[in-house]
């Protein structure tokens, strides 16, 4: 039996929670169950129901995050309804509760998987390897599995249900973490969800002139990113920063302006199906590595490519 | 305080990465070794609070003798001591299992990873020594300090940050951000030689998972190139040919 984890983001399921959704009931060839924690609202449960899902348990009573409650909980309806696969989208939430749950239910767990099962011999998933320099294909061993899905790996699949809900009570009275204040940049895109990302780097020669990046990601309704020496130098926040030792993204449109592609960048954005460089130099690295390309001065073509998408 | 580094032994950022044995194996011809970089970061953050706080660090790691250089250079960095588990590692679950038996009832104040490895990328082992120890765990943590017996974090969460406090013992791991790394100076390279590196055996655990079979990513066709001069074309062209925005 599948079921997901349906990571509620304030009542709201993202499209990486519908994507895992999609991914379990094709799995399962038919209807699966979802795990939530908190009641999500009512018209988030009907999206639950178009990509496969029939029966959602919400699991309350746990007011915080706390990774070892919210996964002790998780764990226990996983028993209770004897599920052995479950999927969950691999955000930093999925990161810190999934493995939890792993020792939980003894399940053999892969995380940035990007692709379906192969069961034809076991069960087999392809997960990205080396920051995005590779990809390996890893059997899970136990019987029960835990799949967190890299979310836009998989696609949305339709499948409409009539859904049920079932509330359960959890158990929140050891709670060893407290968190004493939470700030979300309101209104951005997550960087790991996107699917358009705007980056740019050295080429932009000062963080006062990203006012032109943000525009144009702004309307293409695209996250901002940067290069490793922007965050270094504190131009960009850290958590703009992808490659290797950053976030490893794929969306659909990476546009890279002023960055050159050294290998430790282009690990991380490798997996873009549409990659995008505007660089000065016609030796950047990046030209090897991108579907289009333009030879020119960020200043100069920026404000062309804002122009364009504006006039349409 | 006592303090544990988890530390994995990764190929350096720059290192190309090719396969072998039809793709079976990782190819590790001509490659260099590191500290992985978020290990590097946990490693420093526990010498400041250490220095801060008195107490000892102790770094561990799972894998085979060749791993000993680089135990070494940690050693150099700061710590006091390390640990090898003499063991391939296998997988996440197999090096959080070797490291949750050596933490064990041996009075470990806290535990740091790092985010994730940069090799095989898991980002599992701070949350499953969290479930193996039943400590609480932090993930991808920027700052960590520990103030009247409790430690504070600042984490990474999805699209934001958040300040969070723990009861010790305490998991937690490390995100960019957390500290500037150091870089060993003669005197730490010296007294690296002879500090104590233990090599334990690894405990037996339940198979979780194989690695079968590897892949490179597939190379790109030639760029088609756009006149600078004519660069609004190039939003036509991702509009109506690539058909990859509205």
């Amino acid at each position: 039996m599948t079921g997901i984890y349906a990571e509620n983001s304030e009542g709201i399921f993202k499209k990486s929670v519908l994507e895992a959704a999609s991914y379990a009931s094709k799995i399962q060839n038919g209807p699966v169950t979802a795990i939530c924690v908190g009641k999500p609202n009512q018209d988030e449960v009907e999206k639950l129901s178009k990509y496969g899902v029939n029966k959602l348990i919400v699991i309350e009573g746990l007011e915080t995050f706390d990774s070892q409650t919210y996964s002790n909980a998780i764990s226990k309806v996983i028993t209770e309804l004897g599920i052995q696969t479950l999927v969950i989208a691999n955000t930093y939430e999925a990161k810190s509760i999934a493995p939890r749950i792993a020792v939980g239910i003894h399940a053999s767990l892969a995380t940035n998987v990007i692709a379906y099962p192969d069961t034809s011999n076991g069960f087999t998933v392809k997960r990205g390897v080396f920051s995005g320099k590779g990809f390996a294909y890893v059997k899970l061993e136990k019987s029960n599995k835990i799949v967190a899905i890299t979310p836009n790996s998989t696609d949305l699949i339709e499948n409409q249900q009539s859904i049920s809900v079932e509330t359960k009570s959890a158990d929140a009275s050891s709670i060893a973490t407290h968190i004493t204040s939470t700030s979300k940049s309101a209104g951005k895109i997550p960087l790991t969800e996107a699917e358009i990302v705007v980056s740019a780097g050295r080429g932009m020669k000062g963080p006062e002139n990203w006012v032109m990046v943000e525009e144009l990601a702004d309307l293409l309704g695209a996250a901002t990113a940067c290069s490793k020496p922007v965050s270094d130098m504190g131009w960009r926040p850290h958590n703009e920063h992808v490659g290797q030792t950053g976030i490893t993204i794929k969306p659909n449109l990476y546009i890279a302006i002023g960055i050159s592609g050294a290998i430790q960048h282009l690990a991380g954005v490798s997996s873009s199906k549409v990659i995008v460089a505007i660089n000065k130099d016609p030796e950047a690295p990046f030209f090897k590595a991108a579907d289009y390309g333009i030879v020119g001065d960020a200043f100069e073509i920026l404000p062309q490519l804002i122009q364009a998408v504006k006039n349409h | 305080m006592k303090i544990l580094v988890c530390m994995s032994v990764v190929p350096d950022t720059t290192a190309k990465i090719t396969f072998t044995d039809n793709n079976t194996q990782f190819n590790a011809q001509g490659v260099q070794f590191i500290i992985n970089p978020y290990d590097e970061l946990s490693l420093t953050k526990a010498l400041e609070l250490t220095e801060k706080n008195g107490g000892t660090v102790t770094v561990a790691t799972v894998g085979m003798a060749d791993t000993d250089a680089v135990i070494r250079k940690a050693l150099a960095i700061g710590a006091n001591d390390a640990i090898r588990i003499n063991a391939e590692p296998k997988d996440g679950q197999y090096v959080a299992e070797q490291l949750a038996a050596i933490i064990k009832d041996n009075g470990y104040d806290m535990v740091l990873t790092g985010r994730e490895s940069i090799d095989y990328n898991g980002g599992q082992v701070c949350s499953l020594l969290g479930a193996l120890l039943s400590w609480p765990s932090v993930n991808v943590c920027t700052q960590i300090d520990v103030q009247d017996g409790q430690a504070i974090f600042e984490r990474d969460i999805d699209g934001g940050r958040q300040s969070v406090s723990s009861s010790l013992p305490v998991v937690a791991s490390a995100q960019k951000d957390l500290c500037e790394p150091r870089i060993p100076n003669m005197k730490g390279i010296m007294a690296a030689r002879t500090k104590p590196l233990q090599v334990l055996e690894a405990i037996a655990t339940e198979a979780c998972s194989t690695y079968s079979l590897f892949e490179s990513p597939q190379a790109k066709q030639a760029v088609r190139l756009i006149d600078a001069n004519q660069a609004g074309q190039l939003i036509d062209i991702l509009r109506n040919e690539a058909k990859i925005i509205a």
